[in-house]
């Protein structure tokens, strides 16, 4: 837990100073760089910015810690409340991306490792390297190229919300989601092979066989789960990345999301959302692979953290 | 005797490609089908023909020149990505691997918060203060790569600090810049470089991604991921505008991404068996 807060410390600290402290004024990059002297003084006392920068953090890390991060200059609400507003959007695309990572990726690389050096296994592997190499928003662009311009099954882009009904949310959110999921499923794939051969291999797999286990019990019951431990490793870490990927696919699907705003925010010289999305999206990065961290333990009952 | 030789084809294909990508690269700096930049409002979109055998842009401008020319752009910014990696990553894991202690701690929870910076989330800080450009994609990216290193070197040192060698050495008289320069390091180096090689493409794919998001390259210098944000806009009229500087991603990074498994294979073969 010490470690957690040291962390996220750590983090706060570094968005902090890359406004801060990297060359560049934020005041002259907000107000523009022809504005009134008399204006930019005016907008760097009501930021503060003419105190110590150690009393300018310790008051932006305790406004941040009260969910307080600013207020957007370009929408004149707080930065807090259009975070939370953009949430309903890039959350359910993370989650829809995990799950289709998951759903595709797990029953793959079991079949990739139970048919190890078998067609089957070199066709896996095929896709897991073309999913690998594929950027997402390419991905993404043939996805709306193939499904939306030739065969209109899906929308182009845009996101009317959840009011019209969960469906028509999901179907907004479902090419984008596979585009998302693409690498970190083929990442998935080689992590669930390469973790389950090694089990395969084990004594106690052995002994399971020669006491006439079914083959599929074998994989299922005694190495599956033990197989588990680095591939909810991999997962975690890619859950992380999911998160900031959504920014990428957002873009490319016209969904209102955190990326979305933040794009917006940079064009707009809106810098308090800026790093308002910014410190949200890597503290739950930063948190995401913690809780992976602690999750060794429940699988793994011989790990222990003191 | 037969999953070595797989290992070499897989090794040998992504060579093959990456040779392709840098002889285009360098090609590219002294001859292009058309200059990259030239434009034709006469000739804007027009499909593979043999004066254009990837088409043309929406300025008219020769889709294969530019796409040569971006390799330049993938390569550059792939090679400096990786040296701001490993040249922040690597002392970083040196000091807390050889010192251990606090240092140890406080500079790995340092990584671990850096870890929550992906390339993205960097370029869209730096990009805020500084504007978007190739210099931040570059950075970002790098500081992206920095977590890896650090955590790799000092993995190697922790473990390679208490080895018998080390002791020896020490024992002889050795200071610590020669115990780490000449005894520790050189032996620390083969996993580096695996990293460096997969590391790589990675840094490939974020340069295409954050200039299609126009924090990166900007026009109208070539880059692979901005001339796919342009072709966006033309997707039904002509889609071959979008297909070419795609393939030309995936396929380098294929090629790069076997040409890392195959040198991982080669340097560990412990692994393989």
């Amino acid at each position: 837990m010490v470690a957690l807060v040291a962390t996220l410390g750590f983090v706060s600290a570094l968005v902090f100073l890359a406004i801060r402290v990297l060359p560049g004024d934020p005041v002259l990059v907000m107000a523009g760089p022809d504005a009134n002297p008399e204006v930019v003084a005016r907008l760097r006392q009501a930021m503060g910015l003419d105190r110590p920068l150690s009393v300018q953090y310790v008051e932006w890390l305790g406004g941040a810690l009260r969910g307080e991060l600013g207020v957007s200059l370009q929408y004149d609400v707080p930065v807090g409340a259009l975070i939370v507003s953009r949430l309903p959007v890039t959350l359910p695309l993370t989650a829809l991306a995990a799950l289709f990572t998951l759903v595709v990726a797990l029953p793959l690389g079991v079949y990739a490792a139970t048919h190890a050096r078998r067609p089957g296994d070199y066709v896996t592997m095929v896709v897991a390297q073309v999913g690998l190499a594929v950027p997402s928003f390419w991905a993404g662009l043939l996805l709306i190229l193939l499904f939306s311009v030739h065969l209109g099954w899906f929308r182009s882009g845009g996101f009317e919300g959840w009011t019209l009904g969960f469906w028509a949310a999901v179907r907004s959110l479902l090419l984008p989601a596979v585009a998302l999921g693409l690498f970190q499923g083929a990442v998935l794939i080689r992590a669930t092979r390469s973790s389950l051969l090694e089990v395969l291999g084990e004594e106690y797999v052995r002994t399971a066989r020669a006491k006439g286990v079914s083959e599929r019990l074998v994989v299922l019951k005694h190495a599956f789960r033990n197989a588990l431990i680095p591939v909810v490793t991999v997962a975690g870490l890619q859950l992380g990345q999911l998160l900031a990927g959504s920014i990428i696919l957002e873009s490319v699907f016209a969904l209102p999301g955190l990326g979305r705003l933040a794009l917006g925010a940079i064009a707009a010289r809106d810098l308090p959302v800026v790093q308002g999305v910014t410190l949200f999206v890597a503290s739950c990065i930063v948190a995401i692979n913690f809780a992976v961290d602690l999750s060794y333990a429940w699988l793994d009952p011989r790990i222990r953290y003191d | 005797m037969t999953s070595r030789w797989r290992i070499h084809v897989a090794f040998v294909v992504g060579l093959g490609i990456t040779a392709l990508l840098v002889s285009a690269a360098m090609l590219s700096l002294v001859w292009t089908p058309a200059d990259p930049l030239s434009m034709s409002i006469a000739g804007r979109l027009e499909g593979p023909s043999r004066a254009h055998p990837f088409g043309t842009d929406q300025y008219g401008r020769d889709v294969l020149a530019r796409v040569m020319a971006g390799t330049v752009t993938s390569i550059t910014v792939g090679v400096l990505a990786v040296a701001v990696g490993a040249g922040v990553g690597v002392p970083l894991g040196v000091a807390g691997g050889y010192v251990g202690g606090w240092l140890d701690e406080v500079l790995m929870r340092l990584v671990d918060a850096v870890q929550g910076f992906p390339a993205i989330l960097s370029a869209l800080l730096f990009s805020a203060v500084l504007g978007a450009g190739i210099t931040i994609s570059t950075v970002a990216i790098g500081i992206a790569f920095v977590p890896a290193f650090a955590r790799l070197a000092r993995g190697s040192f922790l473990e390679l600090r208490g080895r018998e060698f080390v002791l020896a050495a020490a024992a002889l008289g050795a200071n610590d810049a020669r115990l780490i320069g000449r005894h520790i390091f050189p032996n620390s180096l083969s996993p580096l470089i695996v990293q460096a090689t997969t590391s790589f493409p990675v840094a490939i794919l974020a340069e295409a991604a954050l200039a299609y998001l126009g924090l990166g390259t900007q026009p109208p210098q070539p880059s692979w991921g901005l001339m796919l944000k342009e072709a966006q806009n033309f997707l039904s009229l002509s889609p071959w505008f979008a297909l070419f500087p795609g393939a030309a991603i995936a396929l380098a990074v294929l090629g790069l991404n076997l040409l890392g498994d195959g040198l991982r294979d080669l340097l560990h073969p412990i692994r393989v068996n």
